[in-house]
């Protein structure tokens, strides 16, 4: 990476977590809208036992959920007031908003994943040991920057798209299908649901890990002909 | 093509949502001048600053900016212009003076370059710790000006930059218009306030219908 692209993507990063901090969405918003989710579960299912198993599959779709909230609204923020026009126009190099924007998606969703998995451990009585931790740790980081890069890469390509809002979970959800089907695999082996074991669950991070260096590769070579017009 | 010429349009034809908005428009500047160009709405003003800005594309015809031939290559010039269309391209959550530091720093311009074009455009001091959204119109455009002005384009494309601004900021706009093309740019400017940019221009070319009608 050029010293150009780590200098954009730092000042694009630090942009838009500042705006975050300032308007606070991820706090007023996705969390509670993620939280209620979470807690609609539990009454729905309204079974210990099944929680407990299905755990891992609830919050990666609570995750998945507030994704779409957090793309749309990274992109609207560079959208309002044309500013993403302006980075073009700029010359600025678009790998470097691409790790600029999917740095700064990373950062939320992992907050946002971090009170969610609190919540599961006290809402579904779920309990991870120390090995199950550090797969559970890992999950976490491969699967998050997967749905960061997807989430950038998607969310940029529909960023000037009439119906947007629509638009977008039309597109992302079947792309992230893949990591929705791993993490809640890996997530089940970290909690030992169902009598799965912790080591059956480091396949399932590879290939997120796979995933997210698809995307990420992908991103980086593809992002600035998405933003075009 | 002259080598003084920075814009050279031959029959250039753009398309925007499957309409014509350029059909087929000639138009020569040369380096230093200040264009102003006029027309009635949907004449495409506002398309011929983006195609000149490498940011739509020109489907038929000649095109150079800068020596760029925009039918081939769209992205070179970018670096090289600078346009103010009717959005602002600022953050409403960030104060003045992290928008400008944003834009100074995603193009590379000093700490200097970046104060000194706050100062210019009179948004320093205390006013530089407002957030952009509490800003008036006027001063929303003097801050993207300045987000304009660390980038040391070569052609600015300004269009109605005088749009929300009141007298005393519309002077400030012709003043930082004339000290770009002491410096040695080159400015088109698109705009309905007919009398105030003709006192600005050197010359003014009207366009009707994607087509330059008059060049004066």
């Amino acid at each position: 990476m050029s010293m150009s692209t780590s200098r954009i993507a730092r000042a694009v990063a630090a942009k838009d977590l500042r705006i975050e901090l300032r308007s606070r969405v991820v706090t007023n918003q996705v969390l509670p809208f993620s939280g209620l989710v979470m807690v609609m579960f539990a009454f729905a299912l309204d079974n210990d036992d099944v929680l407990q198993r299905t755990a891992g599959g609830l919050v990666w779709l609570a995750t998945l959920f507030s994704l779409f909230i957090l793309v749309q609204r990274t992109f609207a923020v560079e959208t309002y007031d044309g500013a993403l026009d302006s980075l073009r126009v700029a010359g600025v190099n678009p790998q470097g908003i691409f790790i600029g924007k999917s740095a700064a998606l990373f950062v939320q969703l992992l907050m946002l994943e971090s009170v969610l998995f609190i919540a599961a451990v006290v809402l579904y009585r779920v309990n991870v040991n120390g090995s199950g931790a550090v797969l559970l740790v890992t999950c976490i980081l491969c699967a998050t920057a997967g749905l960061a890069f997807v989430g950038t890469l998607y969310g940029g390509l529909t960023a000037g798209a009439r119906g947007r809002e629509t638009l977008l979970p039309l597109l992302l959800l079947p792309v992230v299908a893949p990591v929705l089907i791993c993490a809640t695999r890996a997530t089940e082996s970290a909690f030992r649901s169902g009598g799965v074991t912790v080591g059956e669950g480091w396949p399932w991070v590879a290939v997120l890990a796979v995933f997210a260096a698809v995307f990420g590769l992908g991103g980086l070579l593809s992002f600035g002909s998405l933003i075009e017009e | 093509m002259s080598a003084n010429s920075v814009i050279n349009f031959v029959d250039a034809v753009a398309v925007y949502n499957g309409y014509p908005a350029l059909a087929g428009v000639t138009l020569r500047v040369e380096r230093n001048e200040i264009v102003l160009l006029q027309g009635p709405n949907g004449a495409g003003k506002s398309t011929l600053l983006r195609a000149c800005a490498g940011l739509m594309p020109v489907i038929r015809g000649t095109a150079n900016v800068l020596g760029f031939d925009l039918t081939v290559d769209r992205e070179s010039v970018r670096e090289r212009v600078g346009l103010l269309g009717h959005q602002n391209g600022l953050f409403g959550e960030l104060t003045i003076a992290e928008n400008v530091s944003f834009w100074s720093t995603v193009v590379g311009a000093s700490t200097a370059e970046r104060t000194s074009a706050m100062e210019r455009m009179s948004i320093d001091g205390k006013l530089a710790e407002r957030r952009v959204s509490e800003l008036s119109a006027g001063q929303k455009r003097r801050c993207a000006l300045a987000c304009l002005v660390v980038r040391r384009a070569e052609l600015w494309l300004l269009d109605e930059p005088h749009a929300g601004l009141d007298a005393k900021g519309r002077d400030e706009i012709d003043h930082i218009v004339k000290e770009a093309v002491a410096s040695g740019a080159t400015v088109v400017v698109a705009s309905h306030e007919i009398e105030r940019a003709q006192q600005l221009a050197t010359r003014t070319v009207s366009l009707v219908a994607g087509q330059v009608r008059d060049s004066q």
